[in-house]
């Protein structure tokens, strides 16, 4: 493998129903970082049935070019056909850096597709950089420049690395949404667009959708409010988080919940925080009855202001809370949210 | 000599702890506060196993020994005594004596439902007028034709109404022993629903109050000739070897009450403040600790020895344990009272109130001292094979 | 039908983290535990077994100790395990493992393939579609309902706002999430015979089809280039008031921090 063959930064631009996930401008935004710090471009890459008018969007921001994937087999994300389109695009562009969403899909399709080209994948980092490999000189061990230096998460959030792939390319990592910024949006700018068909034949690995099911939810996507009420397992019951959407109704928050009350079935799955739910990091967070399981933190603890309310003084989520309130909140919630309604009033 | 546990017995235990804090721990407060028999737990132990665990694998049950069986019943008993009680008297009081003492027709009838936990076994001894004193009994059986007829009563009867196959105990005749006319007693197996033999009141009780203890009532109660447990005239042979192994039971019960307060208290006195300092470094609770984590120690020794020594009588069906399992009760059951009781105090007001559980686990150990044989029976049954 | 199922021992993180003295973390002082997305895959061959009947084989890669998670997994009903562990194995990233897997595999007949969708230790949910991409078979990730429909499964594949119903012809895999059953206990019985049970043992000279380049921390692309335990954010201020005290206090800093 000649890796001096391999130039660029290219991005997946995750859409789903022909509507671009906010993953791909956070790639943009990443990719335009560590482009600029290798003197490179930012290639977003965009698979999907009759998506080609996205593409301006993935230029307004930041994209410099746009590949589009276009093919009816492609309407709805499987993971052979999406597989073959990125292992294609890879072998024909030769990217340095590849990076794919950490979502449901960005983490079945990557390790898909590095598999299949052979290089090495980071799996949901929080932190992407261009440096040195090895960090710090070893005699005896050639240091590499310009290598993508991966930073993520591991054991439930308790430990944290940094890992390179030096010898192999392009350099693929899944990111988590929520974490980089986007660039503002530059109405009116462009990418070069290129198309690019590898041909599709249905194989044994193409596997048959039978069904579309969509969750309706009315409810705002939680990793984009301002402000989280979240429960947990000491709200006690499915009936009780109204005392929570009562708080949340005075502040014009969002109810968010912990893993527990989606296992018991309180809550429906997006909305719950946490290392196998979502990365959020609202301005102000509540964590209400919530014990603050690694895992949990994992998920919430970048917000900028954290209020606990917890009966357990020994909670964990208290090592992490600005603002603990060691108590009862069956009776603290109500006479909050009450007080809060008198002090809004008054204003 | 060794006092490791072997790798089957340290996973069986990783299960059962696990079992228990999941399923069993959450639900002890309501099960002590409501007095209701915990059904849907005993339906998820069934599913685990653990209803037949000393069964042997032909007749339905999970193959395993005596220890295994003490295993469960003690981390039952760290955070619920009534559930531990629920599997010590099906398993050790029931399915046992069908085992030991049924003919092959009686164990392929009843032992695989008893094994898988479809059915709930019960023991039927104590009278009114007969505890300790097993001649005191006044329950009859007669025989009429195919069918024994049994009348009277039996008191306290754990998992009394919602077991399903009961081991009752009856006289049958007298007979002359030692130139005196005493009782002949025999053993029976009865099954809930037959004519005749309904439930009385239902004992309101200081602990294990989701035990279900009822009264039995035999009123013409006809039961198939087929229905007597070994031979007719040594019902009080039966009941005395049940009891040994019962014992057993109860001395893990027992355990594992005492041992569920140490675990509590331990953890309370590194949280609880006073004078500024966690009460764990104060010297007088760090003794207190230490007397009462030195005797669980013991009892369990002497629970794992009684355990083990019956295992050595399934194999050759002549080892006695009877001394074993009466020391490894008198003394865990002494301890489970010990321990409790000072774990209260060490939780101070607290440890008085029901959100805390020790002062459950206090009101669950007296019973231990009690039933299967007081502690003064124990007494007897070791001095007596020290005097023989 | 013949099930794989792909198992691993990891450190048990929730509620016993434990760290040292210096704030690191103390693997030695953890509990190990079959990784919870793993027990649930295991559970979902577990009840295809009851429900089509089927013999479910348990595999792992992993030092001489993981043995014990194979011993669990046989113990709640798993029909035979294979621990797969060498030297040359080891320092595997995710490539390299599940070249490994995949090898080892290729020794089995199998129907269906099922692993966790990922580890609590590595968290990187990759190690599953690798080794279907190694074998030629298709995957499902994110399973949260498997039924089997002649020679095709049929399974609900989560998304965050909706889900498919998939067909897929057998073979296949299957990556399976912890909410998609609650896995049964073993029993003291299946511990008995699992702890008498025979594991097959594996080395590097079993695996089939899988070059030595590819194999451990030579044959990992990806290298560690620092790894720390992460610093956690202060704890803040705590209170233990009476209601109406607490209530004044959030209110309080709400305004302090401008959010009313």
């Amino acid at each position: 493998m000649n890796l001096e063959e391999y130039k660029g930064v290219y991005v997946f631009a995750q859409q789903v129903d022909n509507v671009l996930n906010s993953i791909a401008f956070e790639l943009i935004g990443k990719g335009k970082d560590l482009a600029e710090a290798l003197g490179a471009e930012v290639t977003a890459v965009l698979v999907g049935s009759d998506v080609k008018n996205l593409a301006d969007e993935l230029a307004e921001y930041g994209a410099d070019k746009v590949i589009v994937v276009d093919d009816p087999e492609l309407k709805e994300y499987r993971t052979e056909p999406y597989a073959h389109a990125l292992a294609s695009v890879i072998k024909e562009f030769k990217p340095e850096i590849f990076l794919v969403g950490a979502t449901a899909i960005g983490r079945d399709l990557g390790p898909r597709v590095s598999a299949r080209i052979h290089t090495g994948l980071t799996a949901d980092c929080t932190q992407l950089e261009i440096g040195d490999f090895p960090i710090n000189p070893i005699p005896g061990k050639e240091q590499k420049h310009n290598q993508l230096l991966m930073t993520r998460p591991a054991f439930g959030g308790n430990t944290i690395a940094t890992i390179a792939c030096p010898d192999f390319r392009p350099q693929m990592a899944t990111v988590r949404p929520g974490v980089m910024q986007k660039r503002a949006k530059v109405a009116g700018a462009k990418a070069n667009v290129i198309e690019f068909n590898p041909g599709f034949t249905p194989d044994n690995k193409y596997v048959e959708i039978l069904k579309v099911v969509k969750a309706v939810s009315d409810t705002v996507d939680i990793m984009d409010a301002k402000i989280l009420v979240s429960g947990g397992r000491g709200v006690g019951s499915a009936e009780n988080f109204k005392i929570l959407d009562d708080l949340a109704a005075v502040l014009g928050a969002t109810v968010s919940c912990s893993r527990a009350v989606v296992d018991a079935g309180w809550k429906p799955k997006d909305l719950q925080v946490g290392q196998t739910g979502k990365t959020v990091r609202p301005n102000v967070y509540f964590a209400i009855g919530i014990s603050g399981a690694i895992q949990h933190l994992a998920g919430m603890e970048e917000s900028d202001i954290i209020i606990a309310i917890n009966k357990d003084e020994s909670a964990p989520i208290f090592d992490v809370a600005d603002y603990g309130i060691v108590g009862d909140l069956n009776k603290i919630v109500p006479a909050l949210t009450e007080k809060l309604k008198a002090e809004l009033a008054a204003k | 000599m060794d006092f490791t546990l072997s790798k089957k017995h340290e996973m069986a235990r990783t299960l059962f702890r696990e079992f228990a804090e999941k399923e069993v721990k959450p639900l002890a407060i309501e099960v002590d506060e409501t007095e209701e028999f915990p059904r849907v737990t005993v339906e998820k132990m069934a599913k685990a196993g653990f209803m037949g665990i000393p069964i042997p694998k032909e007749y339905g049950g999970q193959g395993c020994d005596i220890l295994t069986y003490a295993m469960c019943v003690e981390e039952l008993s760290k955070v619920c005594g009534t559930t531990g009680v629920i599997v010590s008297a099906h398993t050790s009081l029931c399915c046992d004596p069908i085992l030991t003492f049924g003919t092959e027709e009686q164990k392929q009838k009843y032992l695989p439902d008893l094994a898988a936990g479809r059915k709930i076994g019960a023991f039927g001894l104590t009278e009114p007028g007969a505890g300790t004193d097993a001649q005191g009994q006044q329950t009859k059986a007669v025989l009429d034709g195919e069918e024994w007829v049994l009348n009277g009563s039996k008191i306290f009867i754990t998992n009394g109404k919602e077991a399903d196959v009961y081991v009752i105990f009856a006289i049958t005749g007298m007979v002359e022993k030692r130139g005196r006319m005493t009782k002949e007693i025999s053993a029976f197996i009865v099954e809930k629903g037959t004519p005749g033999f309904t439930f009385g009141t239902k004992e309101k009780k200081m602990g294990i109050r989701g035990s279900s203890t009822y009264e039995l009532i035999f009123t013409d109660c006809r039961i198939p000739k087929a229905n007597l447990l070994g031979q007719q005239g040594k019902g009080f042979n039966i009941a005395m070897h049940t009891l040994d192994g019962g014992r057993i039971g109860i001395a893990a019960q027992a355990l594992g009450i005492g041992e569920g307060a140490l675990e509590r208290t331990i953890a309370y006195v590194k949280e609880r403040k006073q004078f500024g300092k966690a009460i764990g470094s104060f010297q007088n609770t760090q003794f207190q600790l230490a007397d009462m984590a030195t005797k669980a120690q013991a009892a369990q020794f002497m629970v794992y020895k009684a355990a083990t020594t019956k295992d050595q009588y399934t194999k050759d069906h002549k080892t006695s344990y009877s001394v074993e399992a009466a020391m490894a009760k008198l003394y865990a059951a002494e301890m489970a009272m010990e321990v409790t009781t000072k774990a209260v105090q060490l939780h101070g007001g607290y440890g008085y109130t029901r959100e805390y559980e020790v002062e459950r686990m206090m009101r669950d150990a007296k019973i231990t001292e009690i039933y299967e044989g007081t502690s003064e029976v124990q007494r007897m049954v070791i001095s007596a094979n020290l005097l023989k | 039908m013949k099930i794989v199922v792909c198992i691993k021992q990891v450190p048990d993180t929730k509620g016993g983290v434990k760290f040292n003295p210096d704030g690191t973390l103390d693997r030695a002082a953890m509990m190990t535990i079959m990784n919870p997305d793993d027990k649930a895959g295991l559970e979902a061959a577990l009840r295809l077994k009851d429900q089509y009947g089927a013999e479910v084989t348990v595999i792992t890669m992993g030092l001489p100790k993981a043995e014990d998670v194979l011993r669990e997994a046989m113990a709640m009903g798993a029909d035979k395990g294979i621990l797969v562990t060498d030297r040359v194995l080891g320092g595997a990233d995710t490539w390299a493992t599940s070249q490994t897997l995949a090898g080892a595999i290729r020794n089995l007949e199998y129907d269906l393939i099922i692993t966790g969708r990922q580890a609590i230790d590595g968290d990187t949910a990759q190690v599953g579609p690798q080794i279907s991409e190694h074998l030629g078979i298709p995957v499902i990730s994110y399973a949260q309902k498997i039924e089997i429909d002649g020679d095709s499964v049929i399974v609900e594949r989560q998304y965050d706002d909706r889900y498919h119903v998939l067909k897929a012809k057998m073979p296949c895999l299957i990556t399976a999430l912890a909410e998609l059953n609650a896995p049964r206990y073993m029993t003291p019985g299946g511990i008995f015979d699992a702890c008498d049970a025979e594991i097959t043992v594996w080395g590097r000279a079993n695996l089939v089809d899988v070059e030595d380049s590819n194999l451990g921390l030579k044959g990992s692309p990806t290298q560690i280039a620092k790894a720390s335990d992460k610093v956690r954010k202060g704890q803040g201020e705590k209170i233990n008031k009476d209601v109406t005290e607490s209530v004044d206090y959030i209110v309080d800093k709400l305004k302090v921090r401008h959010v009313i």
